[in-house]
């Protein structure tokens, strides 16, 4: 009988290994049901050390006050908004993957969306941190909800960008949250219903709400997730957008800029595949999943590194051209002086974004490089250290030296308490990470089985005798299959 | 909830299932669920499922969103708390465009994902009967339900000759339960069908 799905021969396998779909269970549910590993606990025990730090550091600043961080009236926005900025983005690959790529029918997305999609929300979970601490009177952050209060009422400023960044980063974390966790039921349910131990079987029973697997279920689970996929595939390039209008939209040189949307979103999507690539190298090794996160997987992966990196770099190069043919005196000097200016205080930081994120890249258009591992996870981690210097070339060099001379601030440096929020929320990601990794499928096992037939290396083989047949044959068969 | 009695026939691959489907269906039995351990495509419209209207819903969900953005920023800025920024227009409408969007996805994602709890009837601590626990596995299992008129023997007769690796009987209460809430205290799985 003619398979009731066809790929063609050409395409690479998306699951190696000659698997059927109880192997795939037994693979990706193993780690949930072993004891963790020595490598699992010390990586733990580290990220709840770096959560501690960070805790301890906002607590610091709770009691004492902004003033403990370096800010000051010229440099008001420095590592804080910076570290926002760099979370948020990171987050957007995940979406992209679980939203975007399933608009596009891309089967490749499923051996990686499951974990990419847990780290947008963890990323936007430690994203979200900054902006609310950074009010100082931290107790008080209720105030940028609008709803009918004894203060007049008065009402926050619907007209600004950082009530709308209120409303786009909320709405993003609880779309990804409801997506993930609806993709997560049936996956859930699969550990419950193999669990032996008591709490096992109790625990994932609740958490999966349930499932059963009936085929209206399913039916419905389709709907909802290609609509998830269709709602989430602007939200994601809204939330960029309005982050970048907290500059974009602002008269200071160098952030007055109409290129910050697309410039900000590619740049997001650019140092998110970065973070899913650091993630998976390190995971597909420690859970030996390398069946499922396939050398296929990472080259694509890279291939999107190579091209969104590219897209920063046009942008950067068009800000720099613009700067000087828009013959603004003053964006002319944000960007001559401030940044492009090697001796200039922060040059260095200048280059250092341009050399991560647009020099380095380049070595993935050759293949060699792509399905390297060691040279990808070392790139990976390259990108997100150019990518949080991008943001924080926009943020500071743009500010320190202002309109007024005298008011010049040339020497900022994070205090001990600004470094220790940012290795705080290090640990707060790591440490939901950990967790996932542990009590959750980090491959969705539904999605893998349902490509296995037409995408797995066992069944691929079928694939030859179909494609030898005459298309009367294959026509006839299948007519009959269904 | 009922307790009623049922055929259930298990199949180790879909494309067995998929003419099994048809066959049962045209015999006249009645096909309770099917339950895969994932989608399926087409496996609805063989069981005659009619399609699902969540997107719908999704739709209605979004345009309430929108609605409850623009009327409410409208009334604050217009008529409650008129705010004069730099002599700007009170009706600023491009600017509330982002929170505009952001509801109508926050509405229609958050409505769309209960309305689909609420449908499959999905929550923490709810209790269904799960014919086959494998069918979260690997296996694909057709369950039956038996009526006054229907023959057990024949049915189990009927599932082996479509293809039916495995068949048994099952006596379960169908639907779903918070716990245990039978009056005479005898658990479902013993309880003899009436």
């Amino acid at each position: 009988m003619a398979s009731l799905r066809y790929e063609s021969q050409v395409r690479a396998p998306l699951v190696d290994g000659h698997k059927d779909y109880h192997q795939v269970t037994e693979d990706i549910v193993h780690p949930i049901e072993a004891a963790p590993t020595r490598a699992w606990w010390i990586g733990f025990i580290i990220s709840v050390a770096c959560l501690t730090f960070g805790i301890i550091s906002v607590t610091h600043e709770v009691i004492y006050g902004v003033g403990q961080w370096n800010l000051n009236r010229t440099i008001g926005w420095g590592w804080d908004i910076t570290n926002f900025v760099w979370w948020v983005g990171i987050g957007h690959a995940g979406t992209l993957i679980s939203a975007i790529l399933l608009l596009f029918r891309q089967g490749w997305r499923t051996g990686v969306n499951r974990a990419a999609e847990a780290m947008t929300i963890f990323a936007v979970m430690c994203a979200g941190q900054f902006p609310i601490w950074h009010m100082g009177r931290v107790w008080m952050a209720f105030f940028v909800m609008p709803y009918p209060n004894t203060r007049g009422p008065l009402w926050p400023n619907f007209n600004s960008p950082l009530l709308w960044d209120v409303f786009a980063i909320s709405t993003y974390f609880t779309v990804s949250l409801l997506f993930w966790y609806s993709g997560l039921l049936p996956d859930l349910a699969t550990v419950r219903d193999r669990a032996k131990l008591k709490w096992r079987k109790a625990f994932y029973g609740v958490a999966s709400f349930g499932w059963s697997g009936s085929t209206k279920h399913w039916q419905r689970h389709e709907a909802l997730s290609l609509v998830l996929a269709g709602l989430s595939t602007p939200l994601v390039l809204s939330v960029h957008t309005i982050v970048s209008f907290d500059f974009a939209t602002s008269v200071i040189p160098g952030w007055h800029t109409t290129i910050f949307p697309p410039y900000f979103v590619a740049g997001a999507i650019f140092s998110g595949f970065a973070m899913v690539q650091t993630l998976l190298l390190v995971t597909r090794k420690v859970l030996k999943l390398e069946d499922y996160i396939t050398m296929e997987h990472i080259e694509v992966m890279n291939k999107v590194i190579v091209l969104t990196g590219s897209i920063v770099g046009v942008a950067y190069l068009t800000e720099l051209f613009i700067s000087w043919y828009g013959q603004n005196k003053f964006e002319g000097w944000a960007f001559a002086q401030n940044r492009v200016n090697i001796f200039s205080p922060y040059g260095w930081s200048y280059y250092l974004m341009m050399g991560c994120n647009v020099l380095s890249p380049q070595i993935f258009w050759f293949r060699k490089m792509r399905r390297n591992i060691t040279v990808t996870f070392f790139m990976s981690v390259l990108v997100n250290i150019g990518m949080w210097f991008e943001r924080f070339v926009i943020i500071v060099t743009s500010i320190y030296r202002d309109y007024l001379p005298s008011s010049w601030s040339t020497y900022y440096a994070p205090t001990i308490w600004e470094i220790g929020f940012y290795i705080g929320t290090f640990g707060l990601f790591f440490t939901c990470y950990f967790l996932f990794s542990k009590f959750f499928p980090v491959i969705a096992i539904a999605e893998i089985k349902h490509i296995l037939k037409k995408s797995g290396e066992s069944y691929k083989d079928k694939m030859t005798n179909i494609e030898g047949e005459s298309v009367e044959d294959f026509a006839h068969e299948y007519a009959h299959a269904h | 909830m009922a307790v009623k009695k049922f055929v259930v026939g298990v199949f180790t691959d879909e494309e067995v299932l998929f003419p099994a489907v048809k066959k049962v269906r045209s015999a006249g039995y009645k096909i309770h669920e099917v339950y895969t351990p994932m989608p399926i495509h087409g496996l609805d419209h063989a069981l005659g499922l009619r399609e699902t209207s969540l997107h719908t819903a999704g739709f209605i969900y979004g345009i309430t969103g929108t609605t409850t953005a623009l009327s409410c920023i409208g009334w604050i800025f217009n008529s409650d708390w008129p705010i004069n920024f730099g002599g700007k227009s009170h009706f600023d409408l491009p600017a509330w465009i982002p929170i505009t969007f952001e509801l109508t996805v926050l509405f229609s994602a958050v409505g769309m994902v209960l309305t689909f709890c609420y449908l499959c009837q999905l929550a923490p601590f709810v209790r269904r009967h799960h014919f086959n626990l494998r069918s979260t596995d690997d296996q694909f299992t057709m369950v039956i339900e038996c009526t006054d008129k229907t023959n057990e023997a024949d049915v189990t007769a009927f599932l082996q000759s479509v293809g039916a690796t495995g068949i048994n009987t099952q006596i379960a209460e169908t639907g779903w339960w918070l716990g245990r809430y039978d009056k005479e205290k005898v658990p479902f799985e013993q309880k003899a069908l009436a």
